[in-house]
């Protein structure tokens, strides 16, 4: 039967969805997802750029490259860049412009704010980096140890900077939280049962719920910090009775499920790759949908292995030894149910592909080393270690970042039409393999001889010549796949081949949509029979339903849909300027935060009455 | 919205899947948050709790406190409680006049929660409890400050509520818009009631 001519709202025509105006203004989720995926990449050139910097000044012994206290700031940055502006929110992309897709959805649950949200992360990120312009970034690590942040010990205004910009980003975090947690929960489709959701929705929602749940105690450790320093309150100053502690145990509280909210959506992104290029559905789903919410749940129990070494006493040490290693055993389940996909698959080594198998790899030599430091004996050795440094880069780079890359290539078809180039990606590939292990391998050896953390310069001599020298090769070969990705980004965008519909022979609801979407996503509500919907669709039930035809063609379809779509609105940016400038503010005056948080009530009012 | 073609499944309005309203989950889960955030804030109360003692540092709480004071504060914000539910339930039965005096009352009682805190820091102050002073002091007025500012931004989200009732804006007085608003409202009651046990009537048990 013919299917029904959609009609879309007046003010989403083809040149009302134009220009910059209309990409400031918008409350689409997929264009708020390329505005966060085109941020984050920007902040990892920036990343990356600072992290070639202290190889530089790390090659040889002895250097001078770059000063002391630079280099601390090159550090801290580094850090913060690549955890809150680099991996959140290239992870919040995909959230955006995939969860709605996946779960057949129209859009989020709150569009408007959604784009609050994403401003507010992007003035809170340029805020931060803003310091290098206004006399000193931020140097105090991206952990901010009390009492190295007070003001006796970091007088400059970079620490503020830093907490400040930081409150910025947990606002926008938490509001995405609320969103996306409202959206997975309540806008699935007909038929998506919990247990129907593709594993990316899990894991997005596992990562929602520690986002909201763990974002307020470092909002809590930062006001407490800022308080100090602006205030003269004594919460972190010994002198007064005031606990450092505290700060380490408020930051960990949040600093552990952060690691998680930094993976899960890795290796969300590596169960949906796998199924699809191994033509084999995710070997024993429900167990790694349980797995990710039980490093969730017990990722809230073990932050106290970050401090081992502050003589928390044995009994806290073995409660906290035993949680962490207990985390280990979701983490194997998956990485073998993974396994236990590809095995006797037909494979297609795309470069999707390849780097979800390469996540799995490397992502386990990060694993195997997380579980040494989960041994207090041995931690207290790895403590402040390059050991540690090699250790959270197997995860976040080897882990993380691959698993996101392959996110990309997976997703690039969907979101632009284009396919990426896969021969360019392949050597992407494999320059980030080499890159990564040649950079971070010889940092074990460099912890195990005893090289310290966060140093400037070495002398020469203790045998870690060599191996930094190596180190520094390889971030520049790093450096060099990256500039290869962006090549092949660029020159796909441009002239890529055409993509189609459903480039991979995909299994989800994304699939079934033109690439790009349409705005306004499905013109009929999808209805879902099983957790691979569109593979059903294509090839018929792989679970003994009769029910897997589209039941929408048996119904009597009207001539013309008219769809409801949220008028674009410019108060969402207004709020996020309201909460930067009342953030930013207590660094210039307090007047000026004052108008900031006018500028919030005032701009919060004017959105409620807007016609939704 | 035309509905005539309810029969379909277009992506009008689609049923909440979890069966709660997007707005009223989402504010489930603000309020989560906002557990977490208080309990931080009290849990860097209770960790610091006494150690001015130790440190010789006063003025101490029972030098200051007036329990009989903030118990009236405390059953006021109490009552607060009474009439919000009330204008819940006024609203459910359509009650417009109803709703804006419960609303009214609730937001006057919440302003005088909030005038017992401003006289309570000024008195403390003029006492010698200084920001910062000492460790009772930096954790009192940071934990009980945000109470407050909760409490103020209560207030002035019950008036706006209350305004929209005026307003021709059909859809902005809905039942959802005071019951969310009343979520809001017990659970920063509750908080207080936390705080007036822990920080308040502990220091009058041995």
């Amino acid at each position: 039967m013919a299917s029904p001519a959609i009609v879309l709202p007046e003010h989403c025509s083809e040149e009302k969805l134009s220009g910059i105006w209309s990409w400031i203004t918008t409350v689409d989720h997929k264009r708020i997802g390329v505005m966060y995926g085109v941020s984050a990449l920007s902040f990892f050139v920036l990343g990356g750029v600072e992290a070639l910097a202290i190889r530089t000044q790390l090659a040889m012994p002895n250097q001078s490259i770059v000063g002391a206290h630079f280099y601390n700031s090159l550090v801290t940055m580094h850090a913060t860049t690549m955890i809150f502006l680099m991996v959140m929110p290239l992870s919040a992309a995909f959230f955006n412009y995939m969860v709605p897709l996946m779960i057949g959805a129209r859009d989020v649950a709150f569009p408007r704010l959604n784009a609050f949200s994403f401003w507010t992360f992007l003035f809170g990120g340029l805020f931060i980096n803003s310091s290098f312009f206004f006399g000193e970034a931020p140097a105090a690590g991206w952990f901010g140890y009390a009492n190295l942040t007070s003001i006796q010990y970091s007088p400059g205004p970079g620490v503020d900077f830093w907490a400040l910009g930081l409150q910025t980003l947990g606002v926008a975090s938490l509001a995405a939280g609320f969103n996306f947690i409202a959206t997975i929960l309540n806008m699935r489709a007909p038929g998506m049962s919990l247990m129907r959701m593709p594993v990316f929705v899990w894991m997005t929602l596992v990562v929602q719920f520690l986002v909201i749940l763990s974002f307020p105690m470092i909002t809590v450790a930062l006001i407490l910090l800022s308080f100090d320093r602006m205030f003269g309150t004594n919460f972190y100053v010994p002198e007064a009775g005031g606990d450092p502690l505290l700060w380490q145990h408020l930051f960990w509280l949040f600093g552990h499920p952060e690691v998680y909210i930094l993976i899960l959506p890795a290796m969300g992104i590596v169960s949906e790759v796998l199924p699809v290029f191994a033509r084999k559905p995710l070997f024993g789903a429900p167990f790694v949908i349980f797995s990710g919410i039980l490093i969730g749940f017990v990722g809230f129990g073990v932050w106290s292995h970050h401090m081992f070494t502050t003589g928390l006493g044995p009994v806290a040490d073995t409660a906290f030894s035993l949680a962490t290693m207990l985390i280990a055993i979701p983490t194997g389940v998956k990485i073998f149910n993974w396994l236990a996909t590809i095995w006797g698959g037909s494979i297609r080594f795309t470069t999707a592909m390849l780097f979800a198998l390469g996540f799995i790899s490397m992502f386990t030599i990060g694993g195997l080393s997380g579980v040494m430091h989960a041994s207090p004996p041995i931690d207290l050795h790895h403590q402040d270690s390059y050991f540690v440094v090699a250790h959270f880069h197997y995860v976040l780079y080897g882990g993380a970042i691959l698993g996101l890359f392959s996110g990309i290539y997976y997703w690039f078809p969907k979101i632009t039409g284009k396919l990426m180039d896969e021969s360019w990606g392949k050597v992407h590939f494999w320059s980030s393999i080499i890159g990564l292990n040649v950079t971070f391998f010889p940092m074990h050896f460099l912890g195990m001889q005893g090289m310290p953390r966060r140093v400037y310069t070495y002398e020469g001599g203790f045998g870690w010549d060599l191996w930094n020298l190596c180190a520094t090769v390889g971030a520049f070969t790093l450096a060099i796949s990256a500039l290869i990705f962006f090549i092949n980004l660029l020159k796909s965008l441009a002239n890529g081949e055409q993509a189609g519909n459903d480039p991979w022979d995909g299994a989800t609801l994304e699939w079934t949509l033109t690439s790009p979407p349409p705005v306004h996503n499905f013109d009929l509500m999808p209805k879902v029979t099983s957790e691979r919907p569109f593979w059903d669709q294509k090839y018929g039930s792989t679970h003994g339903h009769d029910d897997t035809t589209e039941v929408a063609e048996e119904e009597q379809l009207p001539a013309e849909i008219h769809i409801h779509m949220p008028p674009a609105s410019y108060w969402p940016m207004v709020v996020s300027f309201g909460v930067i400038t009342f953030f930013g503010g207590w660094m210039i005056h307090p007047a000026v935060a004052v108008c900031g948080a006018l500028t919030v009530i005032v701009g919060t009012v004017a959105w409620t009455f807007e016609p939704e | 919205m035309s509905s005539d073609h309810s029969n379909v499944s277009v992506h009008e309005h689609p049923p909440p899947s979890f069966g709660v309203p997007n707005l009223k989950l989402a504010f489930w889960l603000f309020l989560a948050s906002d557990c977490m955030l208080f309990g931080s804030l009290i849990a860097t109360y209770l960790s610091y709790r006494g150690k001015d003692q130790l440190f010789g540092n006063g003025p101490y709480p029972l030098d200051l406190f007036s329990v009989e004071v903030t118990t009236i504060s405390t059953f006021d914000l109490l009552m607060s409680s009474v009439t919000m539910v009330l204008a819940v339930a006024a609203i459910q039965r359509g009650n417009m006049f109803q709703t804006r005096l419960w609303l009214g009352l609730t937001a006057l009682l919440g302003a005088i929660f909030v005038g017992f805190q401003g006289y309570e820091f000024t008195h403390f102050y003029l006492e010698g409890l200084k920001l910062q002073g000492n460790l009772f002091g930096s954790t009192f007025y940071v934990l009980t400050g945000f109470h407050g500012t909760h409490v103020t931004l209560g207030v002035v989200w019950l008036l706006l509520v209350l305004a929209t009732t005026f307003t021709k804006h059909k859809g902005m007085v809905t039942h959802l818009n005071v019951e969310v608003a009343g979520l809001y409202w017990h659970f920063v009651d509750i908080v207080w009631i936390v705080i007036f046990t822990l920080v308040y009537l502990m220091e009058y048990t041995v």
